[in-house]
């Protein structure tokens, strides 16, 4: 049987879904935003939720994700994501409300927003993209930032007495009482992207269902913030990011 | 013994040659070609069509959603 001959409709077995348009998306080629967007749309698509969902991006590489799926879009101020959330889910309970945020807007600027609206336990979903360093703004450092990661803002990687230790924010508000869901994930071969899509869908079903907040992280690359092609920067964030945000269910009510 | 046949359409255009595709996919059916597309990227192909099974790992880590598969048992 030829290419040709097997190239029919009848044998689809994957196909890009329709909640991600058609417009060529601005992230860096293998950048791990794209496959995260690629299943939030297809779990839009799966519950049947793409006229009742409204997200909010963040202030990022991300900010633009209103022109790649297409659902209701709010562009909140850097770090307000789960501000706005809120407001958003409280006067429209029947929507799916979820953010989508990086380690710069989450876990920085946005860290008190995060934590209280975690804390009062809101009914909304956050994803949390956390690729240890802004990408945006030229690879600086960020609060996820390694220790010993080089950044363009510590380019003899990060130490310990000048800068801190690295924020592990989703450790943290598995502690709260509001979060009913908190899981790490990743986007970097099958069976984690299989993983990562079935942590989304239980995010979203459990923000309509009432149940609190759920977060979802998603470790990932930034392959041009780290200076590595997108392959090795896989290879790396297992060997690196991993030990220090090990994947898995923090918390599961 | 029935066998699996399966064969995958890169969207050209769309495609930015990041060489995940290549690297996920286990029958190593896939390579960046030589020619680039309008945007200058070595976008991906089928560079040994016949060993593909049709297993997705290409279009599952694909940043661009550029891939769809499809498979046939003959």
């Amino acid at each position: 049987m030829t290419t040709t001959e097997i190239i029919n409709p009848e044998n689809l077995v994957y196909i890009k879904p329709k909640v991600l348009n058609d417009n060529p998306m601005h992230y860096c080629p293998g950048c791990s935003h794209g496959v995260v967007h690629k299943l939030i749309a297809e779990v839009i698509e799966e519950m049947d939720y793409q006229e009742k969902t409204i997200a909010i991006a963040p202030v990022g590489c991300a900010v633009f994700a209103y022109k790649y799926l297409d659902i209701d879009w709010q562009q909140a101020a850097h770090g307000r994501a789960p501000a706005l959330a809120t407001a958003t889910k409280r006067l429209l309970p029947d929507r799916l409300v979820f953010t989508y945020q990086g380690d710069g807007d989450l876990a920085a600027i946005g860290t008190a927003e995060t934590i209280h609206a975690c804390n009062r336990g809101e009914n909304i979903a956050i994803i949390f993209i956390n690729n240890g360093i802004y990408g945006m703004t030229g690879g600086q450092m960020a609060p996820t930032t390694l220790v010993g990661m080089k950044s363009s803002t510590s380019p003899n990687g990060r130490t310990v007495p000048l800068n801190g230790n690295p924020l592990d924010i989703t450790k943290l508000l598995a502690q709260l009482d509001g979060t009913c869901y908190v899981t790490r994930q990743s986007v970097h071969n099958v069976a984690n992207v299989r993983k990562a899509k079935k942590a989304i869908r239980k995010a979203f079903e459990n923000s309509m269902l009432g149940k609190g907040t759920s977060i979802v992280e998603v470790v990932s690359t930034c392959n041009s913030g780290w200076k590595l092609s997108p392959a090795d920067s896989n290879t790396w964030m297992v060997e690196n990011m991993f030990p220090a945000y090990p994947l898995g269910d923090l918390k599961d009510l | 013994m029935a066998k699996i046949k399966g064969a995958i359409v890169v969207n050209i255009e769309r495609c930015k040659g990041c060489n995940l595709c290549v690297v996920a996919c286990p029958s190593k059916v896939l390579s960046l070609n030589n020619e680039a597309n309008s945007k200058g990227y070595n976008y991906s192909y089928m560079e040994d069509p016949d060993s593909c099974v049709g297993c997705s790992a290409c279009a599952y880590v694909c940043p661009d959603a550029c891939i769809t598969v499809y498979k046939v048992r003959v």
